[in-house]
């Protein structure tokens, strides 16, 4: 999967979480997930279980713990589809 | 010196309607929330029907964003758009999400008797016992918490007194009433949202039908089941939905010119100790006519003027004892008893709810001038029989109404009682 791809299926999956799903329009690799998008942080569990079911991925805590922009997301998502 | 304490907002999600309008509409016609529940059915229980709000899905769809959707089981969606209405009703504007203005004048006490079972039933329990913790997400312990109900509406409307969530069973509604009065009262703060709310789940009714205390022998007429001070009364009927009414200082409501509904006179909430009749199940009578004299004292009215009686009245054998506590407390026998009815006739019992949304029904029949139809009852209880004039069959028209009583009693000898009157103002000219 390219990562275009992917990070088209983060705008998907952000869209569910974000108050604001217009702020998605103009988003980048470098969009924060909780500053930029107002995703509220408790919610970030939930992107990451729908990130694992929609990837086919499991995404372990500490992996987790250092997404803090899409693009972070994105890297991490290519790295295990390899 | 007390603060004294109106109404002036209301919000409803009852099984017979929801909104006030619909919902004064359904008590005048004595429309009926009791429908055949199939998966009741399906589940084997002996009670195989109950009240609960309808097309609530819809509704919910129409007050909350996808977001907040993910968050707001039956319980919370009940409380939350009742709060919302109720707000809107008192006069002010639901705040945006990103409005950093807090109202710290204002607070929320709604509670439940049981609260988000839903949620528990279905994802806590089968997702824990599959294994399967790391994937619950994050919007369980939001849902499940007592608090969840205050905690949503305090959200919703940027409430920054206090924000708590009350349980006494079936007085539930009732005390949050009396505890947001209070509140008032002693000058804490300005405005009150005060209510209850229940979820309709057959986990939440299932201990009720195992106790055989809930109705199993009108599967088959809905409507009729909900019998309160009925010879063949045959247990209560299970309920959800939720109430909140919007509790206000008079001076506040006075200065911004708020419309008024009716006055809080009077509340006193006690339990009967388990003791002299009493236990976890049963009301010990000395509490109840305890609970009744106070809140007549508190009011500080002559148990002569109570012209209405809006009972707990379940449709249990209950029933004629609560009359009769009734008829000693006041010390009216049955030739000047006040009319009685009971909303449970055209709802069933909605628990933790009840005493919220039969305080709305209570304050909107004394704003309009009416006794909505004790419906059910045509063969009133033998122990009863002196005081079957003062139970309306149907709706009545009642312009001298001034004052109405309220009471509820819960599971733990529980007793909560509440007197409204009428807003010196109202000249019912609309």
């Amino acid at each position: 999967m390219d990562e275009q791809t992917i990070f088209n299926k983060m705008i998907d999956i952000l869209r569910l979480y974000t108050k604001d799903p217009s702020l998605l329009d103009k988003a980048t690799k470098d969009t924060h997930i909780l500053n930029d998008l107002k995703v509220n942080s408790a919610r970030l569990v939930d992107v990451i279980i729908k990130c694992e079911d929609t990837f086919g991925v499991t995404v372990e805590d500490d992996e987790a713990d250092k997404i803090g922009t899409i693009g972070d997301a994105v890297s991490i998502i290519k790295t295990k589809l390899g | 010196m007390k603060r004294r304490v109106v109404i002036t907002g209301m919000g409803v999600v009852a099984p017979n309607a929801h909104g006030l309008d619909n919902f004064e509409a359904a008590l005048r016609e004595g429309r009926s929330g009791i429908r055949f529940i199939p998966e009741l059915q399906e589940l084997n229980f002996g009670c195989q029907i109950g009240g609960i709000p309808q097309d609530f899905n819809n509704i919910r769809s129409s007050y909350f964003d996808h977001e907040k959707l993910m968050s707001i089981n039956d319980n919370i969606g009940y409380a939350a758009v009742s709060a919302i209405d109720a707000w809107r009703d008192a006069g002010f504007s639901v705040p945006a999400d990103d409005d950093d203005c807090v109202d710290w004048e204002t607070g929320v006490i709604v509670g439940s008797g049981i609260g988000g079972m839903d949620t528990i039933t279905n994802t806590l329990i089968p997702m824990v016992s599959q294994g399967k913790v790391r994937r619950m997400g994050s919007r369980v312990v939001e849902q499940v918490m007592n608090s969840a109900t205050s905690a949503s509406i305090a959200g919703l409307l940027a409430l920054g007194n206090q924000a708590t969530s009350n349980s006494s069973a079936c007085s539930t509604g009732n005390e949050a009433i009396i505890e947001a009065m209070w509140r008032i009262r002693l000058g804490l703060a300005k405005r009150m949202l005060a209510g209850g709310s229940e979820g309709p789940s057959p986990y939440i009714w299932a201990g009720f039908d195992a106790m055989r205390v809930i109705c199993r022998k009108f599967n088959d007429q809905p409507e009729l089941a909900s019998r309160p001070m009925s010879a063949t009364a045959n247990g209560f009927v299970p309920g959800s939905g939720a109430a909140v009414l919007v509790l206000e200082d008079l001076e506040s409501a006075l200065e911004r010119g708020a419309k008024i509904y009716a006055e809080i006179l009077g509340g006193t909430v006690n339990c009967g100790g388990h003791r002299m009749g009493g236990s976890i199940t049963a009301p010990n009578p000395e509490g109840v006519k305890r609970c009744i004299r106070a809140t007549v004292s508190d009011a500080g009215i002559a148990p002569t003027e109570i012209d209405a009686i809006n009972g707990h009245l379940t449709a249990t054998f209950a029933d004629p004892y609560e009359v009769k506590n009734w008829s000693a407390s006041l010390e009216r026998g049955p030739e000047n008893f006040p009319y009685i009815n009971s909303t449970k006739s055209l709802i069933g019992h909605c628990l933790g709810a009840t005493g919220a949304i039969e305080s709305v029904a209570v304050v909107l029949q004394l704003y309009k001038g009416f006794i909505h139809p004790s419906v059910n009852c045509e063969d009133i209880h033998p122990d009863i029989s002196e005081y079957r004039d003062k139970v309306p069959q149907e709706c009545m028209d009642y312009p001298e109404l001034r004052v109405i009583a309220k009471a509820g009693f819960g599971f733990g000898d529980v007793n909560s009682c509440l007197i409204f009157k009428i807003w010196e103002n109202n000249k019912r000219s609309y």
